[in-house]
């Protein structure tokens, strides 16, 4: 099974630390949520988790292996990420796009076969984007492009998911859709899953664990029952936090 | 767009219409034939019209066709390496190294023969100096080489209009026609067919990565590309095509810009089927081109580029506009 190691891990952006001595494994069956408040590097520290771009300290192992070692072609077949912003340039279609997952899994000459394009289509429903098909992906809304990044992702079937926002743009419907998938894939699939977040109820409802980032280079991780605690989210984002209880658990509301 | 399944036959189609113009082009000129007179003559080679299309109009035709396909095919590359729909082949100084490197010849009076030789290793100098310049360590920087290859251009502006107006008036005309763009002294030797086949081959081989690449450096590399070696390597294809094209017919505008342009607009971005559309688009589109330019003011010559730059600005400016509409 594939997993993804950070050993006393030091990342930092212009100067600033993001994490000090971070020791976290992603194990098998586990579903990350990454918190922290904006601008504090939760972006750095994923890339970093994918081998692109190298830690100040410390070693990211794929399946216990230096990550900056592996060749990204290897590394794209078991682990995969949804950046924060989807920018297309180019006039692909929607198809088209959702097939580039298939990228690494392919030979230099080989053409997506009959399995490759069905991965795509189921993809595409997937994320409802059914009927988009042939759409040029310049012409989708933001929410549609960030379905069709996260639909590529789906097609490349890493066992590792890197995931930054993916619920930005999206409409709660398609949020808690998302969500089910990776949900889906973590428990079905013994896939692992770090996903950056601003919406603690999400992560309340769906995480297993949690890495929280403080700044400074502060950081904590744990089980999600351990690390969502009042005290802990209110040191976190800075402001009164309230608790609410529901049938499905606790939840939390900004509080005066 | 056209639909997935009409792409191959637009391929075989625009073959046919590509021997077909170079056919054409054989016919056409300052002497007309007729059709029965273009049979006849094409099978006596030593005749007076067999002399004409066998030594004159075939070669030329065919040094415009392979000509045309370069720039195109560097277009798409250079599209895809600056990751913008509006860079073209010249963009990074190539062309202006090649310019300068056979003006410098033309005033000290170099053989004619030698000028293409000339303009190969001016290629190559810019080549190497924007190469040797951007390249750097840590990851690609798209923007560090469009800064030095863009300035690197200038530069060569400046050092060849210092060419210009420093040389007697009755060399002009033939710098003039060289900047522009001309076919008339056009040969081609058996290495451009080379340079031609080898750089479509590996481009093709390549063409599933460009459409990776044009996502971005980012995800490229989550979708298992090693980019800044990827990058190099299409650098390196784009300057060689464009210093071959350059060195036979000097620096043609307009082909290698509204070629793959019009060409994403018919079979969309997809480059394992844009490169080859692309590659016989163009060579047909500078075959009829150069046509045009032979005929128009017959028997007076225009030079070729004059053709493709009158054809191609009101083309792009079309284009550019249609985009804005759609709100590009």
């Amino acid at each position: 099974m594939t997993a993804l190691t950070c050993q006393l891990l030091d990342v930092s952006i212009a100067g600033k630390a993001i994490c000090n001595q971070l020791d976290l494994k992603l194990a098998p069956g586990q579903f990350w949520g990454l918190l922290g408040p904006n601008g504090i590097g939760k972006t750095t520290l994923l890339k970093c988790m994918a081998g692109l771009s190298p830690p100040d300290n410390g070693n990211v192992l794929l399946e216990n292996q230096a990550i900056d070692k592996l060749p990204r072609r290897a590394i794209a077949r078991l682990l995969g990420m949804l950046q924060q912003h989807t920018v297309y340039v180019f006039d692909a279609s929607v198809l088209e796009t959702a097939l580039t997952g298939r990228h690494p899994h392919l030979g230099y000459w080989e053409r997506e076969g009959q399995y490759d394009k069905q991965k795509a289509l189921d993809a595409i429903r997937a994320v409802d984007l059914e009927g988009f098909e042939a759409r040029s992906v310049t012409r989708l809304s933001g929410g549609e492009a960030r379905r069709l990044a996260f639909a590529a992702l789906i097609v490349q079937e890493p066992a590792i998911l890197l995931l930054d926002e993916p619920t930005n743009h999206l409409d709660m419907k398609h949020q808690v859709r998302i969500m089910n998938h990776v949900e889906e894939q973590v428990l079905k699939e013994q896939h692992s899953a770090m996903i950056a977040l601003h919406d603690v109820n999400l992560a309340a409802r769906y995480c297993s664990h949690i890495l929280m980032l403080f700044g400074g280079g502060d950081w904590q991780a744990g089980p999600v029952g351990e690390l969502l605690s009042l005290e802990n989210l209110e040191r976190l984002y800075q402001c009164p936090v309230e608790a609410v209880q529901t049938a499905a658990g606790q939840r939390f509301l900004p509080g005066d | 767009m056209i639909p997935t399944t009409l792409r191959r036959s637009l391929l075989f189609l625009l073959l046919m219409m590509s021997v077909g113009s170079i056919l054409f082009a054989s016919s056409t000129g300052s002497v007309s034939l007729e059709w029965d007179e273009w049979l006849l003559a094409i099978q006596e080679p030593a005749s007076r019209h067999g002399e004409l299309i066998w030594h004159l109009r075939l070669p030329r035709a065919l040094a415009a066709w392979v000509v045309g396909s370069m720039l195109a095919m560097s277009g798409c590359l250079m599209q895809v390496l600056l990751r913008n729909p509006l860079a073209d082949p010249y963009v990074l100084g190539v062309s202006g190294g090649a310019a300068f490197a056979t003006l410098l010849g033309m005033v000290f009076g170099v053989a004619v023969g030698f000028l293409p030789s000339l303009a190969v290793l001016g290629a190559l100098a810019s080549i190497l100096i924007v190469f040797g310049l951007a390249r750097g360590t840590g990851p690609w920087s798209g923007t560090r080489l469009l800064l030095t290859g863009v300035v690197t251009a200038s530069g060569w502006a400046a050092l060849i209009s210092l060419i210009l107006s420093l040389s007697p008036d009755n060399s002009l005309r033939g710098m003039l026609f060289w900047l522009m763009g001309d076919l008339s002294y056009a040969s081609l030797s058996p290495g451009s067919f080379l340079v031609l086949g080898g750089c479509f081959i590996l481009t093709l081989g390549l063409a599933r990565s460009l459409n990776v690449l044009a996502m971005g450096e980012t995800t490229a590399r989550l979708l298992g590309e090693p980019t800044r070696r990827m990058l190099w390597l299409v650098y390196l294809l784009a300057s060689v095509l464009t210093a071959t094209a350059v060195s036979i017919a000097g620096s043609i505008g307009f082909v290698g810009l509204i070629v793959p342009h019009l060409m994403r607009l018919l079979v969309g971005s997809d480059h394992r089927i844009l490169i080859p559309a692309a590659t016989l688009f163009g060579g047909l589109f500078l075959v009829l081109s150069d046509t045009l330019a032979r005929t128009v003011l017959s028997p007076q010559q225009l030079p070729v580029g004059v053709i493709t730059a009158l054809v191609g600005v009101p083309l792009f400016l079309l284009l550019l506009n249609r985009a804005r509409l759609k709100g590009v």
